[in-house]
């Protein structure tokens, strides 16, 4: 029905698919055990907002259900909106398993009120041996993942990039094509 | 793309029909007209670009633009297409390539100045649904199957004319040779006329779509319909001289630039009319808000 669709300039909103997610505890031990690269303790959901009362009452229900299912797991939840007009919950929890269920749990909430096309990417934050930062970000709508590290300036460090790819290996699905590795700038993560 | 299409699909019909007096030879004249059309095809990305005097620009040179495109790329799970920038005060987008490995969105310097962010970002998400679409090839291919038609129709009067015989006494050939060319334009005018309106119509209506599923992409139809009005009130106070100058290419714009007491009947019209979009997009909103 590809063809059809084309043809008549139909295209469907993207569902995200959100089980990958749990890959990224196993990841974690990975990176840490290769090369001593370690959880912030820190991720972030980022999804669009959309308009209207639905979305509105929705979201308010929502942060409130959140907030109670989070807590349940022991991690703390914030909301910030960035430049670009996107909503990030930012999680935050010193273990990691505990992080990556948070995470999914704020996911697939928000695809359960309807928000699943809406939905950007989830990140998680983490820190190589001397410190510095990057992020695995998760694209729902490919089921990948891919590092992001970013610099001062907005410039990111590719080498340390293409080392994290390298070292997660079969780990996780990580994405193939380098064009769809896009940045990430005003990300509200330490 | 139809504006420049009708000026390519009639100079098509008129040489196609003088080579095909002057030739005779059909492989030849098959060669040639699928020659043109296979350039415009495969180059439609250079020759909006360079008729609309847009350069790509880099992540490095317009980060905004970039990060907005990369985001709304991500959410709609499709590769990125390339970036540019025209410099011209006429506030309009356009996207065209004949795939999305193709493809290149460019704006105006005018659209970035007089739209807010988040309304570039709608305009962005109507002209990436075109290139999901695939709208250059379709209309590629649809106008392409009008001229096929035209040639189809003026070859059977002619192969008949010629072949028929018993066509009165042989001083009377010239005269004959008249009446089938006047025939062969006739008809093969009536189909081009046909097969316009028809490509027209596809236009509208997948400007409609590219609307529709640009705004569900955003979730906000009415970020769609106020970069609407907005830019169709400022077309109006652009000096005529600028509209006039870009009119052959108006199919590829967000807004058709209409240059002020010329109207487009809604028959050849490339974009359905603004009441009917805004109508759309307000269903839209709508029903987004509705509760879930």
């Amino acid at each position: 029905m590809k063809f059809l669709d084309a043809l008549l300039g139909r295209s469907k909103p993207k569902q995200p698919k959100l089980d990958a997610l749990f890959g990224v505890t196993g990841a974690a031990v990975t990176l840490e055990a290769a090369a001593g690269m370690k959880p912030t303790g820190q991720a972030a959901v980022c999804f669009k907002p959309a308009s209207g009362q639905g979305f509105a009452a929705a979201s308010e229900e929502l942060q409130g259900l959140l907030e109670l299912a989070v807590k349940e797991a022991g991690s703390s939840l914030r909301v910030t909106d960035d430049r670009y007009g996107y909503r990030w919950v930012v999680l935050a929890d010193p273990e990691m398993e505990d992080l990556v269920t948070s995470a999914h749990l704020v996911n697939s909430t928000l695809e359960e009120y309807g928000f699943g096309p809406q939905l950007l990417c989830s990140v998680f934050a983490f820190a190589d041996a001397s410190g510095r930062r990057f992020h695995l970000v998760y694209l729902y709508k490919r089921g990948t993942f891919y590092p992001f590290a970013p610099l001062g300036g907005e410039r990111r460090d590719n080498e340390l990039e293409l080392r994290v790819k390298a070292t997660l290996g079969g780990d996780l699905p990580v994405e193939p094509e380098l064009a769809r590795w896009f940045a990430l700038w005003g990300l509200p993560l330490d | 793309m139809l504006g420049t299409m009708f000026l390519l699909g009639l100079l098509y019909v008129v040489f196609v029909g003088v080579l095909i007096v002057l030739l005779k030879s059909w492989v030849l004249i098959v060669v040639i007209a699928g020659g043109f059309l296979f350039i415009q095809y495969f180059f439609s990305d250079r020759i909006a670009l360079a008729a609309m005097r847009g350069h790509e620009v880099s992540p490095e040179q317009a980060p905004e633009l970039h990060q907005m495109v990369d985001r709304l790329c991500a959410l709609a799970d499709m590769p990125k297409p390339r970036v540019a920038i025209a410099d011209t005060d006429l506030p309009n987008a356009f996207a065209t390539g004949r795939n999305q490995q193709h493809a290149v969105v460019c704006v105006t310097t005018g659209i970035q100045r007089r739209l807010s962010p988040p309304e570039l970002e709608a305009v962005l998400s109507h002209e990436l649904s075109h290139v999901a679409h695939r709208d250059v090839a379709v209309m590629t291919i649809a106008s392409f199957l009008g001229i096929l038609a035209g040639l189809v129709v003026r070859s059977s009067i002619y192969a008949g004319a010629w072949g028929g015989g018993g066509w009165g006494r042989s001083n009377d050939r010239d005269n004959n040779a008249g009446a089938v060319i006047l025939l062969v334009i006739l008809a093969s005018a009536v189909v081009y006329a046909l097969s316009f309106l028809l490509t027209r119509l596809l236009s509208r209506y997948r400007e409609l779509s590219a609307d529709r599923s640009g705004a569900i992409l955003i979730g906000r139809p009415s970020l769609l319909a106020s970069a609407l009005v907005k830019i169709t009130g400022d077309m109006s106070r652009i000096p005529t001289r600028d509209l006039r100058a870009a009119e052959p290419l108006n199919a590829f714009f967000f807004v058709p630039a209409a240059a002020p007491g010329f109207s487009f009947s809604t028959l050849f019209a490339t974009h359905p009319p603004l009441e009917r979009r805004l109508e759309q997009l307000e269903k839209l909103e709508a029903q987004l808000g509705r509760p879930a």
